[in-house]
């Protein structure tokens, strides 16, 4: 604890101009404020809840596709139990399940894999979102898939990469908290090539002294004045990250422009799957029209996303939309900003 | 007999007689259960609590226990935080056909070891039999009455500032227990239910404040914190005795299994089920007398003080972190795991 009370005292002792501190992993998210991070800051260092929630992130067009499956083509959705709450332009998968569309909650994609080998009567599609993290095992499934000629399963991309995203997001912040898990993956070349164009932060982990030493680290060195890099969180992220998992992503995928809810399109930050894999691609599998996903205009998620506004500023937070009747995304899952504002405290 | 419940067994005939008189009446055997209409009982001098709590916990038997057990001890449990010593039971069977009687055997003989240990009586019973798929299993309702100690006055709205909170055990075991035996995460970790009567308990605390101070108005608030968890009763609390609640998150006891498990699935220990830990309010000056007093007893070996109750941020209850943070714990959501006791 020795650590954690010198970072706390580095950051309640700062006093110079205004520092920007942006996480950009939904789990950091979640915990600053389950450790009463926020409360122990002084004004002018700001941490942001950056773009790190795969539900937040993922746009209204792509609940709009799932729905279109679910309903028009009578596929079985299986996906993460936050997605089916998200509100698509006309309605959730809940409102879809309502009108009697088969959506389950599954646990992993294998889970959904193994569902549609089990149901050959149905097409089984997974909603396959999410970072470098949980990229591998929809990859995976299709790969199995693949191998075993089950055809009846397909998944419905959106996966993304954070690599570009640090350059769009450079002007938010003096730095950033690095996702720790995200960065088993990736490694920490990224980071150092990200230093080169001037981005700045830090690898952290998850416990409360993790998080704390991360920020006085950036405290200090935003200071300094100079781009910096820290891996904060070695006894986990290696610098080399896991080749193997990048070997799949790149022989599975290709890399394409993305559209990023609130931050709009990044290039190269999503991940299709490549044409010898179109028979496990929804998308292709089922031709699936280009949708143009409308917002409810009251909905400032995207605000939320890039830091402009705390969620306390948008005029519909707790006030129509709360996580037991959520109309943004960040309001659904338990890791978006607003879900955790709610929770934790809006004023506390 | 057969083997598994028949419809026939619920009809009221031959089958019923022979059901109650291999099972029931085998193990709830007293001077009170007899075989008439109704139960004819002596009436304690002072005032009574009554209670009554259904179980449809599945599945029916978990580490720690059984659906028999939970459902004494579930209502044992709600008589004892009024005060009251538990006197007599009356319970009632929904069995579905084709149940393994078996099982029905097993619960019943754990529902007979509980109510022992807890001092009480099951003086009535009754059986039904519903159809295949109609109900689940096994389903249990009991109905209990305890007699209240003279003097003894407590209530979610009596909670005072100044009060120290004690839960007497680590929490969120009972639904940690019945979330793995589910086996729906392919999550191995041991972990069993705290299922437990706690009269006793109850009993130990009341004679250790009276001893203390000469009365039980000192005995503010005694709370079970089943479904919900610790959390959902300590906001319950915040809001009806319109107190802060203030919570030092490194002295919160939870089993290092429970604390993986629910790591692993994000979940919060304080809002996991207990069915053998109680929440009590009682003013500072008494908590180590209180402590010293459960450290004695069989079902509170880890009791300890998590927090005290303040005037500021009423209706709240506020966490102090380990590294020195202060936040809300989360209000509690929707339901957790349905069907967990």
């Amino acid at each position: 604890m020795k650590a954690a009370e010198q970072a706390a005292a580095i950051l309640r002792g700062y006093n110079g101009r205004k520092i920007r501190i942006m996480e950009v992993c939904g789990t950091h998210t979640h915990e600053i404020f389950k450790q009463g991070i926020r409360k122990m800051l002084p004004e002018n260092i700001q941490v942001i809840s950056g773009p790190g929630c795969p539900v937040c992130v993922t746009p209204i067009d792509y609940i709009d596709e799932a729905v279109y499956l679910a309903l028009e083509k009578g596929c079985t959705i299986t996906t993460f139990g936050d997605l089916i709450r998200v509100p698509g332009s006309e309605k959730s998968l809940a409102a879809a399940r309502a009108e009697g569309a088969a959506v389950k909650p599954v646990y992993s994609p294998l889970d959904a894999l193994e569902y549609a080998k089990d149901h050959p009567e149905e097409q089984v599609v997974f909603l396959s979102v999410g970072f470098e993290t949980t990229t591998p095992p929809s990859l995976m499934a299709v790969r199995q898939a693949k191998a075993e000629g089950v055809m009846n399963f397909s998944i419905l991309t959106a996966n993304k990469t954070m690599d570009n995203a640090y350059l769009a997001l450079k002007d938010s912040a003096d730095a950033f908290l690095y996702p720790g898990h995200v960065s088993t993956i990736s490694g920490t070349k990224i980071y150092h090539d990200l230093m080169d164009q001037g981005i700045s932060g830090v690898v952290t982990g998850f416990t409360g002294p993790e998080l704390l030493t991360a920020l006085a680290v950036c405290v200090k060195k935003v200071q300094e004045g100079r781009p910096f890099f820290m891996n904060c969180y070695p006894r986990v992220v290696t610098d080399e990250g896991s080749p193997a998992a990048r070997k799949l992503a790149a022989e599975m995928t290709d890399l394409i422009d993305s559209e990023w809810r609130g931050i709009g399109v990044i290039p190269k930050s999503g991940l299709r799957l490549k044409p010898e894999c179109a028979d496990w691609d929804a998308r292709v599998k089922y031709d699936v029209p280009k949708m143009e996903g409308r917002a409810n205009p009251a909905c400032r998620c995207g605000s939320v996303l890039k830091g402009d506004i705390l969620p306390t500023e948008c005029k519909v937070f707790g006030n129509g939309c709360t996580p037991e009747h959520p109309i943004g995304a960040c309001m659904v899952s338990g890791e978006g900003a607003c879900a955790a504002f709610y929770k934790y405290g809006r004023d506390f | 007999m057969e083997k598994t419940v028949t419809l026939a067994q619920g009809a009221g005939g031959k089958q019923t007689s022979e059901l109650i008189e291999s099972i029931f009446a085998k193990y709830f055997k007293n001077p009170y259960l007899t075989a008439d209409d109704a139960a004819v009982l002596p009436a304690p001098k002072g005032r009574i609590a009554m209670t009554t709590d259904g179980f449809i916990v599945s599945p029916s038997e978990f580490p720690g226990g059984n659906i028999g057990k939970l459902s004494i001890c579930g209502t044992v449990n709600d008589l004892s935080c009024m005060g009251a010593k538990p006197l007599y039971l009356t319970c009632s069977f929904i069995l579905e056909e084709g149940f393994p009687l078996e099982k029905v055997d097993q619960a019943a003989a754990a529902m007979a070891k509980t109510a022992e240990e807890a001092g009480v009586h099951i003086v009535a019973g009754d059986t039904k039999v519903a159809g295949k798929g109609q109900v689940d299993g096994m389903f249990i309702t009991t109905t209990g009455v305890g007699e209240i100690v003279e003097g003894v006055e407590t209530g979610g709205s009596l909670a005072r500032p100044g009060d120290a909170v004690i839960v007497t055990g680590d929490v969120g075991r009972h639904g940690c227990a019945i979330l793995l035996s589910r086996n729906e995460f392919q999550i191995d970790a041991d972990v069993t239910s705290d299922c437990a009567p706690l009269w006793g308990t109850v009993e130990a605390v009341l004679n250790t404040v009276k001893e203390k101070t000469g009365g039980y108005k000192d005995l503010h608030v005694v709370r079970d914190a089943t479904r919900g968890g610790v959390g959902t009763v300590l906001y319950e609390i915040a809001g009806q005795s319109e107190v802060g609640i203030h919570l030092d998150q490194d002295s919160i006891p939870v089993d290092p299994a429970v604390a993986g498990v629910c790591g692993m699935l994000g979940l919060e220990p304080l809002y996991l089920a207990n069915e053998g830990r109680l929440v009590i309010f009682t003013p500072k000056e008494n908590a180590d007398a209180v402590l010293e007093a459960l450290h004695q007893l069989p079902y509170s070996g880890n009791a300890a003080v998590i927090g005290e109750v303040t005037a500021e941020n009423a209706g709240k209850v506020v966490m102090h972190t380990a590294i020195g943070g202060e936040t809300l714990l989360p209000q509690p959501g929707g339901e957790l795991l349905p069907r967990i006791c």
